[in-house]
Parts: structure tokens; sequence; C-alpha cells
């Protein structure tokens, strides 16, 4: 691989320039250069973000521990966590990229590194890394998850997300939870977004073309809700960027919001599209802008041919340099940023001869404390958060512990939403979806509203109180389970572990789907029976809605009630067939 | 173009309703012919019941094309098309229905073998197409995934 990995991390361990930071954790380092500088190559930069889940403001967050690839995955990227992941791609342990990419030694780490993301941050880094380069040599693609993830975004229906996206220069961008709307104001969304949306995998069904679809599609004939994709000459190189959006969305998200557009993968229809780009458009590169999630890129580049380059998101995997895929027309790099605006990615190709001869890749970062926020973007953040503050800031309870996410499997946040929905709804039983998004907040900080809303802000946040028997439990454990592992990525929907409150279960992931869930047992040690009734609480029900209070209100009263952010018990399974997988470490079971 | 997309779809579901309504006419008049097959439990018999045989050769003259994961289980949309010469009717069968026939479509001489329908899947299970030409079995068949969906990350 021509990437220099070696580069990349002297870039990054010699943090700090001396006068550039504020006096927090980082001016102690004494580091002399920055880690931001970076060399430029080639003719063309891609500057790529994705699933920032509208964190406007920087945020903490921590990388998973477990994050099992089974299968011809397994101990492939994007499936190294910790130690594994360092040592793979060359990153010095207790080092600042150490930090980004991992989460050894977190809350140690948190306390010196402070904060990430943030878009007034965000905005200083995109807009250096375009001034170094040549701005009219750069491009900004976001591979979406924009629009949604914050008290704000939810008010507005996403037009902060737009707002902001606009003021930071977004070029293209293609979408999943943005689908998450009502289908008339995704379309005023993407009206008022200055880049261009792109999807060649949403088409609208033909009942749409009988009423009236076809005064707002973007092609009547081929039946493209959206524009396909986008021809871009850059200093002296003419690029396509095709649109992959979540091809699950209708899936894993309610169908009920977006009855007239259908999604899927479709290798044929893009290889046809890439075929008739390269054979008419003239084109030097290829670029497919992904919502698919790591797996599904991976083995879409196999194939799929004539793709240069996979710009992908939806898990969410920070991935320190590219995965090269062979395939019947040479190779694909398949690159994935990341989430909650902790990343940004920097592709600089040499495109010579009517081809991409080289590139230099990065994965940068954004450490809050080393860039100066960008004084429009905070303004405009400033006025969007305004009318929402005094519900964005009431303070709940402090954090006893470190409060996350992230992992295949429970994570201390979740364990209090399935832990307040128990108590609140006075059920035996709680489920709680296994969203890759959600922010963390590190021990002694206060739990704001904000915090709560980072975990659960959606846009069909009901709550649900339902008697259900234990086959039922066991049949949606292993539904989401193949989900998650089942060893062919087009099989996969993209998400974690659905997590549960007041039982726990034993999982095998190498198992086929019926096989993998066994031993579920309750927190008082009876074991669950598949015909006996119990009385279960969820939220976020994609089917109907349901008619409970919303779950962040949920949360915020067990929180109040309790006065303190913490957990009595984990409720996560005892895992099998995972020894030696490098996609776990410190698993508590 | 000269025809618009909508037109387009317009036109196919019109003339759709004209060869259903030719296509059923024959069947009511020749009444038992297919009830058999249609309610049939399982996948073998209702072969049996309609194409008097469930031995079918794969063939890659047959193109089946539909999802890997259903985005509604209610509505899958299924294609089949088929290269081969002297087709004379297409069916679709989903093994793990309570009824697995789902469709069959009599391909009069000189039509082209194209047919596209939506079956019905209650949950995840093979589909098979089977093509009878110059009175052989072909078929091919493909895995259709039905989830309970949620939780995406």
């Amino acid at each position: 691989m021509s990437m220099s990995r070696r580069e990349f991390a002297q870039l990054l361990g010699l943090a700090g320039a001396a006068g550039v930071l504020p006096s927090t954790g980082f001016a102690a380092l004494k580091h002399s250069a920055d880690p931001y500088e970076v060399a430029n190559f080639g003719n063309v930069r891609l500057l790529h973000m994705t699933d920032c889940h509208a964190q406007l403001l920087p945020i903490y967050f921590r990388e998973p521990n477990v994050n099992l690839g089974m299968g011809a995955a397994k101990g492939q990227a994007p499936h190294l966590v910790g130690d594994k992941l360092l040592n793979h791609f060359g990153i010095a342990s207790n080092s600042l990229e150490a930090h980004a990419f991992s989460c050894l030694q977190y809350e140690e780490a948190a306390v010196k590194y402070g904060k990430v993301g943030g878009f007034a941050h965000i905005k200083t880094l995109v807009d250096r890394l375009r001034e170094s380069y040549g701005r009219e040599k750069t491009l900004l693609l976001d591979g979406g998850d924009t629009w949604q993830g914050s008290g704000t975004a939810y008010k507005t229906r996403g037009m902060d997300m737009v707002e902001a996206s606009n003021e930071l220069g977004v070029d293209y961008m293609t979408g999943h939870w943005e689908f998450t709307y009502h289908q008339e104001e995704i379309l005023k969304n993407i009206k008022a977004f200055n880049g261009e949306f792109l999807a060649q995998n949403v088409f609208v069904t033909e009942e749409a073309l009988f009423s009236g679809a076809e005064e707002y599609i973007y092609d009547e004939d081929t039946g493209h809700v959206f524009q396909p994709y986008s021809i871009r000459e850059i200093n002296g190189a003419r690029i396509a960027i095709i649109g992959q959006a979540f091809p699950r969305t209708k899936i894993a998200n309610p169908a009920r919001f977006i009855p007239d557009w259908t999604f899927d993968i479709y290798d044929g229809k893009l290889q046809e599209q890439v075929d008739n780009i390269r054979g008419t458009e003239n084109v030097d590169a290829v670029v497919v802008l992904s919502h698919n999630g790591m797996d599904v890129d991976l083995a879409m580049a196999g194939r799929v041919s004539g793709v240069d380059v996979i710009l992908g998101g939806h898990t969410h995997d920070g991935i320190p340099s590219p995965t090269v895929v062979k395939n019947n027309g040479g190779t694909t790099l398949v690159c994935n940023v990341g989430s909650n605006g902790k990343f940004v990615g920097v592709m600089d190709l040499d495109i010579r001869n009517g081809k991409v001869e080289d590139f230099r890749y990065r994965l940068m970062p954004v450490f809050s404390e080393l860039l100066a926020p960008d004084a429009g973007m905070a303004k405009l953040i400033t006025d969007i958060r305004a009318p929402y503050l005094p519900w964005l800031t009431e303070a709940l309870a402090p954090a006893d512990e470190l409060m996350f996410r992230r992992g295949n499997f429970n994570g201390t946040f979740d364990q209090v939403i399935c832990d307040a929905l128990r108590k609140v709804n006075d059920a035996q039983i709680s489920l709680s979806p296994g969203f890759r998004w959600g922010t963390t907040v590190l021990k002694g900080q206060m739990v704001t509203m904000e915090h709560v809303l980072d975990q659960t802000c959606l846009t069909y946040p009901e709550t649900y109180v339902r008697e259900m028997k234990g086959s039922e439990l066991k049949l949606i454990l292993e539904d989401v389970a193949d989900n998650l592992f089942n060893p062919e990525p087009y099989l996969q929907s993209g998400g974690d572990m659905v997590r549960v409150g007041g039982f726990d279960y034993v999982c095998d992931p190498a198992e086929s789907i019926g096989s993998r869930i066994s031993e579920m047992t309750l927190d008082n040690g009876e074991k669950i029976d598949a015909e006996k009734s119990y009385k279960v609480s969820g939220w976020a029900t994609v089917g109907a809605r349901s008619e409970g209070a919303d779950i962040w209100d949920v949360v915020a009263e067990y929180l109040k009630d309790r006065k303190v952010a913490s957990i009595d018990k984990l409720n996560t399974p005892k895992l099998k067939n995972v020894e030696g997988n490098p996609g776990i470490i410190d698993y508590p079971v | 173009m000269s025809i618009d997309r909508r037109s387009i779809v317009k036109v196919i579901a019109v003339g759709g309703a004209l060869m259903g309504a030719s296509v059923l006419m024959p069947r009511i008049a020749l009444a038992a012919w297919s009830k058999e097959a249609f309610e049939a439990k399982e996948q073998t018999a209702a072969m049996k019941a309609l194409l008097g045989s469930d031995a079918l050769e794969e063939s890659t003259e047959v193109n089946l094309k539909a999802p890997d994961i259903a985005e509604n289980g209610a509505v899958v949309p299924i294609t089949v098309v088929s290269t081969l010469s002297g087709v004379e009717s297409m069916s679709i069968f989903v093994e793990g229905n309570p009824s697995p026939l789902s469709a069959e479509f009599i391909i009069p001489a000189g039509t082209q073998a194209d047919v596209s329908t939506r079956v019905r899947m209650g949950k995840t299970t093979k589909v098979t197409a089977v093509v009878k030409a110059n009175g052989k079995l072909y078929s091919a068949s493909k895995e259709v995934k039905v989830t309970i969906g949620g939780c995406g990350g």
C-alpha cells in the first residue's frame, strides 16, 4: 500500500503547536509540531465526514471494546478493537491517535486530550485543509446521518443541520437518518441544502408514480427519486461522485415516513451506472459516497468494478487507512470515517493520464482543543440552540461512572435507559435498540437532558409496555443478532445488538439464526419460559406508532428520581466462540 | 424516449389487467386444473399438482430477481426472465409459505418470457422460479430474508 502510515503517525504523535493551544491538558504536553499540518499530494483533495448525528458541539466519544467480525470478516478492518487495532495500523500506544482510534485508558486519556468534534472546530479544520491545498482543488463529501441525533435537529426537523452543512460548505451528501422525517420535509431540507444530495439506489414506487410523484422525482424514466450521480471538473480532472444511500432504511427505520420510496443494494444497476459514466462522461475517477456500512462496502467493492474510492459510513468505524479491495476492474479503496464529528478523512488523489495513479490518506481526529472554533459557525450554533437552551441544559444527575453506548452488546448508558424503562413503566424486562450513535459522559460530569437526547433523539421516540411471550423475546434477539452477525454482509442491517434490561442470555455469534441465543434468564435467576408471558417495555418501534411517553422523558424522570447516573448491574450476554477474536477486549463476563 | 415512465407503467398496468382476464377465463373454464396446486401445503406437492413433476433442472437461463432482504414481506417484488426457447409457463414457489405456489404465468408462443409480480412472504425462505420449456422443467432459486426490522445504526 502506498499510503504513509509513518508520516501520519509522526504528524499526530507530535501534537500541539506552541502558542496555538489553549492552556488545558494539551498545553502541558510540550509538543512542537502541528498535528493538522498535512503535506499536499496529487492534484485533487477529497475531504470526507460522515455520521455526525447532528452533534454541533464538541463531545466525548469512546470507541468500542467489542466490534466482532464473524466468518471472513474476523480479524479484518473494521473488526479490530483496542491494541489489536493499534498494532494492525502501526499506531503507538498511549498516543494522541491511540486515544482517537481506540478505547484504551479511555477516561484518563479523555481528560488529558479533551473533547472531540464540534462543527465550529470541524469548520476550522476543513477550511485549513482546503486553503492549504487550494480551495478550488478540494471537495467536501458528507456520508449522511447528519440531520438526526440532537434535540435541535428533532425540533427543527433537520433544518438546523442543513444550515450548519451549508455554513460548513458540504458539496455532496447522501443519507440514512435523513429519511426519518416525512417525505415532504426531506424534500424541503434537500431544497435548502446548498450542495447536491445524491442517491443512485432510491427509487419511486410504481404506486406513487400514479399519485403525483413525477412532480418532484429526479428522473421519471429511471425512477430515481434523487440525482444518482454528479460530475465535477477539479484542477483538470473529471470526477464522478455516485451516491449510495443506506439500502436498509425502510427495514431499520419506519417505512411509514417514506411510503413512496424504495431502497436496496443494486449491484447490477450500480455497475451499469459506473460503466455508463466511464463510457460517456469521459471521467478520470469514480467515487462512491456510501452509507452502506463498511462490511457491505467491502463486499460491494469486490462485486462492482470501475470504482476508485468508496467513501463510506453507517457503521461508525474510524479506520486509519483504506482497505484495498481487488475486483475485475482493478482495485477499489474503501474508507470509513467514524462518527459524531470525531474525524475528517483526507484523501489526496494523484490523477493523471485519465486515471488515479496514486493516493495519500489520513484520517484526522478532530480534537476540539487543538482547533480554534470558527466564529461564523460558532454564532450559527449559538443561534440554533438559543430557543431550546432551557430544555437542553436541564441538569438531571451526576454520572457516577463512565456512561457510553458504542459496542456490539450493552453499554452503561443503555443500561440506564433499560433500567429507566423497567422502573418508570413497571416492567419485568426492557429492550432498547443498539444504535451506534450516542455520545459519552465522563464520570463526574453532570448528565443533562442534552446527553439523554444524544442517546435517544429520533422521530419515533414513543415508549410501549406490552405482554410478550418468552418465545417472542427469543425471536427478537435472534433476528437482531442475525442482522449483526450474519457472515454475508448483504444480509446484515447495521446497528448493534438490542440492549436488554432485567435478564441475561448466552450468545454464540458464530451460530446461525435460531441458534445464537440461549439460556435467557431473569435477574432473579428464573429461566425465561418460551410459553410464559412477560411485561416488556421498550421504545423506537418501526411498525406502528407506540402510545407511551417519549423515551427521553422516561429516562429524565428516572435520573432525577435516582439522583445519580449509575448502574447496579450490566445485562450483557455471556459469549461463546469469541476467544482469540481481535474484535473484543476487556469484556466483563 | 417518446413515452414517459408513468405512461409505460399505466400501459403495463392496463395490459396486465387484460392479460390477467384472458389468462384467468380459461382457468375458470377448466375448473379444477390449478386448485389442488394452489392449495397444496407442501412445495413438492404443489409442483407435482401444477407441473406433473418436481424434477427440476437448475438453469442459468432462468434468471430470478428477488431482494436479499425484503423491504416489506407483504409485497416482495419478484422478476423471472428466461432465455430458453419454447417457454410454456413460468411459476413462482415460496417454500415456507402455508401455500407455496404463489403464481403461474402462461407464456403464449412468441411472447417474451419476462414476468414481474409481488409475493407475500411470512418468513425467511427460499423462492424458486420454475420455467416449463419444451415439456421440461428448469429452475432458479434464491433465499429471501424477512426480518422484523428496527434497531438500525
